[in-house]
């Protein structure tokens, strides 16, 4: 699996917030993707829209209830039209049977469509193990390949890249003159893959949707790179995870016109390629194989828990990335594994681990904004809050990882918070205790009128590094309501 | 109308809860439920509180058949302030009076969670005196986030210029909103670049004897 550092969230996003040419980048996907999203559905109308996700989403909840029939259906079918399905449990049994095709086709060199399932695999180490050399062929994912990063959004993987960096990552490794010109490096990578694509004798590429019915591999892109992939070199082979299944060709129809709308704020994109098998003896082109390797790599877990299989809806559009106010602060890379933003906070720590990632599902306001822009209605906050379940109080000790501390505390509140004599003594202590600090010169807390400029106390200065803490008023609304107000009640 | 104030009530257990701690926030829950049970209407000043008694007691309960309907009952009942005045008592125009600009700040949960949207500024529309301004970025969260704003004080912080700058760039000499968090955040936040600007609950806006010592 890729290199997981979600252990470093806190310590990474508080270095990412600070990069000036992030936050210039990150503006982008508000203003930009954000807005796009929403001018195209105010083109359809928000109630058109509403269907669509509900309908959606309705498609979803059936191919996953029944995923073992149309993942049995769609072998079928994929078989054939004469291709050839591979499961796999997890990275390494992908990687091996992927290593497997390589060796016995006497593979050397690859190219790949965008694919985030690879991503997870580390498939690009793995092929170069094997004497293979991969070229990433999405434009995005060719700057992040020769800048050796890791993708940076679920659809703009290079989105935290200036055009001069690009320039200048070109100039060093292709060896060709500095140009900043968007449409020039454009051309430049065009130019350098196209003659990859000529000498590749296998074609990998990631699905947006495998449709049982037909054995039918969709991938969606603007870029034509994916319909090269999947149709010069003599071997093409998609791998992806077993959630993107879906009945009929039918059902396809509502995701077309939800994943660009949501991704992009396009209409369509400007290729839907799908691929049912291999070359026919008719055709007078594509791959002599095809096949298609069914990734369960911690999914089957996650459709066993009736908390968390809602998150294998998820059509990677990214739309939950562009709302959300902690990935617009910190960027993707902080995340610390694969799949960034709201829906990486609850993949991540399903597929990784629960401990390993800890801190993405308390990393959240859980201020709903991706649950709204959800296309197939995926309720992200309620999820976080039951990944935070398991943390506090999961008995598998594997997955609990919440520290003596806020267990203390939590402790500590619940037994206050029991008893309303116990709320008032501790205001009053509280009170007392400000009173006094007030009092000392030196001490504490600092007070500019009736608010708390500097609290040297462990949680409180975290919370007065940039923001005032109001004082503990005199007098409660328990108070006042038994001094006055409820007397004011009774002469009425 | 009789209006009581429940003196055993304390906390609906809301941080226990988004910190994960939901066996204690059941504790609390359940005091909720017992304090309110004869209660016709419940009605709560801030729309995350709000929406966890009417919201999410219905996810801390559902594998408890019986408490799961007494914390149905109680989601029936609960109101935010705002939500209340307007859809319960339909009053749109309190009579209030206030002078000054004043500019809205929507909470996530009153606004997600509880879908009031449009109440608070209604009100605010009929008080005389008061000129209502548009808050850019107004649904977009303000970073306090309960414990999360302790946790991760960098993003929250981070969260809160943004807001405090738009709130700035609206000019408003008050900004209103219905949620104890994020008037403690906003404010904090306002506070520590020594604004000017007011932070103000609704109902301290509405309440005319608030507004002429304002």
């Amino acid at each position: 699996m890729a290199d997981i550092k979600t252990k470093d969230f806190s310590k990474a996003s508080a270095v990412s917030i600070l990069d000036p040419q992030l936050r210039r980048a990150l503006r982008q996907v508000g203003t930009g993707f954000d807005a796009a999203r929403r001018a195209a559905i105010d083109e359809v109308s928000p109630e058109i829209w509403d269907e669509w996700r509900e309908e959606a989403r309705r498609i979803k909840v059936h191919s996953l209830d029944h995923l073992d029939y149309y993942l049995d259906l769609l072998e079928q079918n994929v078989t054939k039209a004469g291709g050839h399905v591979h499961f796999a449990k997890d990275a390494a049994q992908a990687n091996d049977i992927m290593g497997e095709l390589v060796r016995t086709r006497n593979i050397k060199v690859a190219t790949k469509s965008k694919s985030m399932v690879s991503e997870e695999l580390s498939l690009n180490p793995a092929l170069e193990a094997q004497g293979v050399d991969v070229y990433e062929t999405d434009l995005g994912e060719y700057i992040i390949q020769l800048a050796e990063e890791t993708p940076f959004h679920l659809v703009a993987p290079a989105l935290h890249k200036t055009k001069e960096q690009v320039a200048q990552l070109f100039t060093d490794k292709l060896g060709i003159p500095y140009n900043d010109d968007i449409n020039a490096l454009a051309a430049a990578a065009r130019l350098a893959l196209r003659e990859k694509f000529i000498l590749a004798d296998l074609g990998i590429s990631g699905a947006n949707f495998l449709v049982a019915e037909t054995g039918t591999l969709v991938i969606i892109t603007n870029e034509g790179n994916g319909r090269l992939s999947t149709s010069a070199p003599r071997i093409h082979v998609g791998i992806t995870g077993m959630e993107k299944v879906i009945p009929s060709l039918q059902d396809l129809a509502v995701f077309l016109r939800l994943l660009p709308r949501s991704a992009t704020g396009q209409g369509i994109t400007s290729y839907v390629s799908m691929v049912t098998g291999p070359r026919r003896a008719d055709d007078e082109d594509g791959p002599e194989e095809f096949h298609l390797i069914i990734v369960d790599n911690g999914r089957s877990k996650m459709l066993a828990d009736p908390d968390l299989r809602e998150a294998l809806y998820c059509i990677r559009c990214g739309a939950c990335l562009n709302i959300c106010p902690v990935y617009q602060k910190v960027g993707g890379h902080a995340y610390g594994w694969v799949y960034p933003g709201p829906i990486g906070a609850i993949v991540t720590p399903s597929l990784v681990g629960l401990k390993e990632a800890q801190d993405l599902p308390q990393a959240s306001s859980l201020c709903g904004a991706c649950r709204e822009v959800c296309p197939v209605n995926i309720n992200i906050p309620r999820m976080l809050l039951h990944l935070r379940q398991k943390s506090a109080e999961s008995p598998d000790p594997s997955e609990r990882s919440a520290g003596l501390v806020p267990n203390l505390l939590a402790g500590s509140y619940t037994r206050v918070m029991r008893s309303p004599a116990l709320l008032s003594a501790s205001h009053k202590l509280g009170r007392w205790k400000q009173n006094v600090w007030a009092a000392m010169p030196f001490f504490p807390f600092s007070k500019k009128g009736g608010m708390i400029r500097k609290a040297s106390l462990p949680l409180l200065s975290r919370w007065t590094r940039m923001r005032d803490l109001p004082e503990l008023p005199k007098d409660t609304f328990r108070d006042i309501w038994k001094k006055e107000l409820s007397k004011d009640k009774e002469g009425h | 109308m009789d209006v009581s104030f429940q003196e055993d009530q304390t906390c609906c257990g809301q941080p226990l809860y988004n910190a994960g701690y939901s066996k204690k926030a059941r504790t609390l829950a359940r005091r909720v439920l017992d304090t309110f049970k004869d209660s016709e209407y419940v009605v709560v000043p801030s729309g995350s509180c709000a929406a966890m008694m009417r919201v999410f007691y219905l996810d801390l309960f559902r594998d408890d058949p019986k408490m799961l309907k007494q914390a149905e009952l109680l989601s029936s009942k609960v109101y935010e302030f705002s939500q209340f005045l307007t859809s319960v008592l339909g009053v749109e125009d309190t009579g209030s009076t206030y002078s000054g600009t004043a500019t809205y700040h929507p909470s996530c949960h009153l606004l997600r969670e509880m879908e009031v949207r449009d109440e608070p500024e209604t009100l605010l529309r009929s008080v005389s005196g008061l000129e209502l301004t548009d808050l850019p970025g107004a649904e977009t969260c303000c970073g306090f986030g309960g414990a999360f704003s302790i946790k991760f004080p960098h993003i929250s912080e981070g969260m809160l210029a943004d807001k405090v700058e738009n709130v700035v760039s609206t000019g408003a000499d008050t900004l209103v909103s219905c949620d104890m968090g994020c008037l403690m955040q906003i404010g904090g936040g306002l506070s520590r670049q020594d604004s000017d600007i007011k932070v103000r609950h609704l109902a301290q806006v509405l309440d005319q004897d608030q507004s002429s010592n304002s």
